[in-house]
């Protein structure tokens, strides 16, 4: 009867397993690797080599044990007939099976080393690319060249609360990814603005934690043109998890010139700063931008609603210093708060967006300050400080 | 019973003792930085100032890049006279920062170097270093920091590019500070 | 009860006769209690209280990522779920069931008639309850509880962590103070209580694993006492251990930590290996085989492990010779361990084998303990740890050999001495729907995890990318069936406590050896008052 009835029981479970599958194959088609990735890069393809290696080693060994209890399992059994022998030592097997597995580890440890030494040859980087973590974005400078820019999660908020569809690379897309050339040796000098975050990208098999105050240092060589992405993998706090690292890896030439017209844009940028200081916006337009811009870099701590989260992000709503002290509000965004996770969006937003964002907040979820901020205002408050 | 006690007393003592082991990890961490130049912990040497002049390996180039971070919240710049340059081993380099205080208060700042790769860490020698000192900026002031190093001979060849970086921290007041270690 | 049958006939002096009786009324009996096995028994109900409490944790977060997306927790709420249901399931649930069978298993098993310091043992059972209510407690503080992992790296745990991380070292404080009386204890007692004639070398294989976790215990815990002192201190004291700023190093903070944690691991798997090493020769009806060489491989585990810790922090950039030294240290762990797996194959091969509970989940441990094995030496090649290391490839690795290791030799544990604790047979149709229900979920719930790693999902994260989404549909599928499949497991205890079921005589397995099945069950309340005879 009980026999029966765990036959059934493992039936029942069998027809779960393959709904839940089926099921959940519904849900979205694009299909997950189930091994490793061989990457692109001739060390993440020594990487793989390893990992199958010491996969199919354990493998075997697992097999050679299991299969060995198994036999035990069904042709030693008491209802079998089976006599116990009273055997309980053997120096010559337990020297035997002390001694295999020492020497199969030294079999493994020997590609190991040369992996690793590889992967940690310091010399002769072509290029050096300054990646910095903060919570919860990465900021990427390519050494020597004036290009530099941060990096945030491109999905959107409505997509994350499951409230717009999900686009097909949901939560592995950023805004301005990092653009590396190929075939050139790159160096990554990674380091951190708060707490611990770790600069991974499977396709490279480079995962280096981004400690504070320390810089740790990372190499690869891309064999192939390609977009690459990874995420970071040491927690970092709240959104731990929405922090991707996109790479465009380009041939040299098509490298060269992105990286001019980055360094032209740069010099745009500031040009077209001037601009906007004589520029004036009116009421409609900053909130449409503020908006806009409060949702992609405010709302993660402030929420949407501008409520914060109680105990760890403040409210914005009827907050004080967004209510009255234009000064003080202007200075916070600008600047950032040291030791808390607020952080400077001077270098991160342009002068149009700061004003916005400003203004958005003093009238958004019932501030109605009526204060309409204006990109030069910005400008001065910045300037204060130069003096 | 008396053995009991003892075994007892031996016992609480290891956890004593272990306690302060965790403790004891701190120092003894910073020594083995030190050593292994682990985590970019790089070697200080005030006093031989004149171990840079003698025996300077002509017959090598390496590269010497400077990068600086500026801690969260804290408005200063801290710029190096030049990003990038070629050092022989053994030669004494004096370089300088410029460290200008953009925000509105007199502030401290406190350099934290590390040098990368770790390997090479120990070669770097500071012999004069801002970071060794807390520098005190008024609102709005600049200053020139100086920094004197050489490369030791002996720096493995497998490097030729070492990388130092200093982080700017804000310290919180002159001499209210409690340095934890 | 037996007992009392054995004062009334007054064979027994006046001590005798004054010690065997219960204290009447439950403050008495429960909160004031010396006694070893009421202690036991406390320290068991609260870790399995505390793996339920850890268990609903575990379900918010299997739920929340049962769809891409964020449903039902916002992520601070999650990274509160996913710190405390590690502590949880590590302090509050894993080590205490050892400590409640160590209790309850080691005087029975050495011949001492209690633990050697019966007050202080009191002592270190009543202090987890307060632990483990101040911890719980923080959840609902202004700010929630721990959000940074039960590894608590610095400085998200010191700058960046919620006001409530005083509590939370305080808790942590407790724990500590705990553990490391419940250690003391083991060893004095094992060290000094032992019946005449029972040598070291004829110890039950579970005390010998619990003596030498026992030193790992009073050896580590006060590391971490030291470690979380250093995180209260520079959050609320201006130290700087771990700020850069003023000297310190966050990495240090992962070497303290490690320093404990990795020889922690252990604490939580050493006596598992006595349990299953008593558990296999039973129902094999055949002698534990290699006897002394299982007492040198746990004294090497436990050796090596305090040259390991590191491989935890490959990433955080370690000179290449210090990676190069940790990674042959760590695939050196894996030669005694493979030696205890190699004893327990033969131990039953031609042997007379059956298939009771406990022995079930005993060959279930050694499989599913084996496979977390090799993800584990996987994950000490230094160079492919790079793209495991914090994926789900390690939360598979971790949960395969804590879940179906530690807590499945728990769960054996409990099925092979609960007539001997309660005097009646567990419900053997229940018992093996329970086992049959955890191992199938068991295996759908933490198996596909490692696909889940080795295609590059990260660990603690609320949300993921929409591949990954399948896998983990299928992965919150078995772990509901997992959580579920232990209401089983409590209404089996249940029934035995409360005397539902077949009587049980004091010898109920046929290959068992030991003292234990030499008295009656249920055991008596006072046993081994004169120290029994050892052959």
């Amino acid at each position: 009867m009980s026999q029966l009835n765990l036959c059934l029981l493992r039936w029942q479970w069998g027809c779960l397993l393959v709904c839940s599958m089926l099921y959940a194959t519904q849900v979205s088609a694009k299909s997950m690797p189930f091994n490793l990735t061989e990457g692109v890069t001739d060390i993440s393809q020594q990487v793989y080599d390893l990992h199958m290696t010491i996969f199919i080693i354990c493998c075997v060994i697992g097999l050679v044990v299991f299969a060995a209890m198994f036999w035990a399992i069904i042709h030693h059994r008491k209802d079998k007939g089976a006599q116990a022998a009273q055997f309980h030592e053997n120096t010559k097997v337990e020297i035997i099976w002390t001694a295999i597995p020492f020497v199969i580890l030294i079999g493994m440890a020997i590609p190991a080393t040369k992996t690793l030494i590889a992967m940690e040859d310091p010399s002769n980087a072509d290029l050096t690319i300054q990646v910095t973590g903060s919570q919860w974005k990465w900021h990427y400078k390519y050494f020597g060249h004036d290009v530099e820019f941060y990096s945030l999660l491109a999905s959107r908020q409505d997509q994350i609360h499951n409230q717009k569809k999900k686009r097909e690379n949901y939560l592995l897309e950023v805004d301005y990814p990092l653009v590396l050339p190929v075939g050139k040796k790159v160096r990554f000098l990674v380091t951190s603005e708060d707490v611990i975050h770790s600069w991974w990208v499977p396709a490279f098999a480079v995962k280096k934690d981004a400690n504070p105050g320390f810089i740790n240092e990372a190499w690869t060589r891309i064999n192939e043109p390609g977009i690459y992405r990874g995420q970071c993998a040491e927690l970092c706090g709240k959104d731990h998890g929405f922090m991707p690292i996109v790479v465009i890896a380009k041939p040299q030439e098509e490298f060269d010139l992105w990286l001019a017209a980055q360094q032209q844009k740069a010099i745009e940028a500031k040009a077209e700063e001037q601009t906007m200081l004589a520029m004036s916006m009116d009421m409609d337009e900053m909130m449409q931008l503020g908006e806009q811009v409060y949702n992609k870099h405010c709302a993660a701590c402030h929420q949407p609603n501008g409520e914060g989260l109680a105990g760890v992000f403040p409210a914005l709503k009827g907050s004080q210093m967004v209510t009255q002290d234009v000064a003080a509000h202007i200075d916070i965004v600008v600047n950032g708060k040291s030791g808390t996770a607020m952080q400077a969006f001077a270098k991160q937003l342009t002068l149009k967006e700061l004003a916005a964002v400003i203004g958005y907040e003093r009238n958004a979820w019932g501030n109605n300050t009526g204060d309409v901020i204006q990109p030069a205002q910005v400008k001065a408050a910045m300037q204060q400080k130069d003096q | 019973m008396a053995s009991s006690r003892r075994l007892i007393t031996g016992l609480c003592a290891t956890v004593v003792a272990m306690f302060g082991f965790g403790f004891a990890l701190v120092p003894l961490y910073q020594v083995f930085c030190d050593i292994t130049g682990f985590n970019g912990n790089t070697s200080n040497i005030v006093q031989a100032q004149t171990q840079g002049s003698d025996g300077v390996d002509y017959s090598r180039l390496v590269t010497v890049e400077f990068v600086t971070y500026i801690s969260k919240g804290m408005q200063w710049q801290l710029t190096p006279q030049v990003e990038q340059m070629q050092v022989h081993p053994g030669q004494m380099i004096d370089m300088e920062f410029i460290a200008t205080n953009l925000s509105r208060e007199d502030q401290v700042g406190q350099a934290v170097p590390s040098v990368s790769p770790g390997q090479g860490a120990n070669y770097f020698n500071k012999t004069e270093c801002f970071c060794f000192n807390q520098q005190p900026l008024k609102a709005g002031d600049s200053a020139s920091l100086p920094l004197r190093f050489f490369v030791a001979t002996d720096l493995p060849q497998g490097i030729q590019t070492l990388t130092l970086s200093y982080t700017l921290y804000e310290l919180p007041a002159p001499e209210q500070k409690a340095k934890g270690v | 009860m037996s007992t009392d049958a054995a004062i009334n006939t007054g064979v027994s002096d006046d001590a005798h006769e004054h010690h065997d009786h219960k204290p009447s009324g439950f403050f008495a009996r429960w909160v004031l209690t010396t006694n070893h096995k009421d202690i036991g028994s406390l320290y068991l109900l609260f870790s399995f209280a505390m793996f339920l409490t850890g268990g609903a944790m575990a379900m918010v977060i299997r739920a929340e990522l049962f769809q891409p997306g964020l449903q039902l927790v916002e992520p601070n709420f999650f990274n509160q779920m996913t710190t405390v249901h590690g502590l949880i399931m590590v302090f509050g649930a894993v080590m205490p069931a050892f400590v409640g069978l160590a209790n309850w298993m080691i005087p029975v098993m050495i011949g001492a008639p209690d633990m050697a310091l019966p007050r202080m043992n009191n002592w270190s059972f009543w202090i987890l309850p307060f632990a483990f209510s101040l911890m719980l407690m923080t959840l609902f503080m202004e700010g929630g509880g721990p959000n940074f992992g039960w590894t608590f790296y610095a400085p998200l745990s010191t700058k960046y962590s919620p006001d409530s991380t005083a509590v939370f070292v305080f808790a942590v404080h407790l724990m500590g103070i705990s553990s490391i009386m419940g250690a003391i204890n083991v060893i004095v007692t094992i060290v000094n209580l032992r019946a005449p004639g029972m040598t070291m070398m004829k110890l039950p294989l579970f005390v010998w694993t619990w003596l030498i976790t026992a030193f790992l215990l009073i050896a580590v815990m006060p590391v971490l006492a030291g470690a979380v002192t250093m995180v209260l201190t520079d959050k609320y004291f201006g130290t700087s251990f771990f700020d850069a700023a003023g000297g310190g190093d966050p990495v240090m903070f992962q070497h303290i930590f490690w320093f404990f944690g990795h020889p922690e691991v252990y604490i939580m798997i050493l006596p598992s290996f006595g349990i299953i090493s008593a558990i296999i020769p039973t129902f094999s009806r055949k002698p534990l085989f290699g006897y002394a060489s299982m007492v040198y491989a746990t004294a090497s585990i436990a050796g090596l492990s305090f040259l390991v810790w590191a491989h935890h922090m490959f990433t955080t950039g370690m000179p290449v010779a210090a990676e190069l030294f940790f990674m042959y240290c760590t695939m050196l762990i894996s030669v005694p361990t493979g030696v205890k797996v190699f004893n327990w194959v033969a131990t039953m091969w031609r042997g007379s084998l059956t298939f009771e509970v406990p022995m079930l989940f005993a060959i279930a441990f050694i499989v599913l303990f084996t496979i977390g094995g090799f993800s584990g030496l996987m994950l000490a090649i230094t160079p492919v740890d790079f793209q495991y290391h914090d994926t789900y490839f390690v939360v598979a690795h971790f949960h395969y050999v804590l879940v179906s290791g530690a807590i499945f030799s728990i769960m054996a544990a409990s099925y092979y001495w609960l007539p001997k604790w309660t005097g009646y047979m567990y419900d053997d149709y229940l018992a093996k729907w329970h086992f049959w229900c955890s191992l199938i979920s068991v295996n759908i719930l933490f198996f596909p995890m490692h696909f889940l790693g080795l295609a590059g999902m990260p660990r603690r994260i609320p949300d993921y990318a929409l591949q990954f989404a399948n896998v983990n549909a299928v992965v919150s599928i078995g772990g509901f069936a997992f959580g579920l499949s232990q209401l089983i497991f409590l209404v089996v205890v249940i029934k035995c406590m409360r005397g539902k079921g077949e009587r049980a005589s004091a010898k109920p397995w046929e290959g068992a050896e030991g003292l234990e099945w030499e008295m009656p069950s249920p055991a008596p309340y006072h046993t081994h008052t004169t120290p029994p005879e050892i052959k």
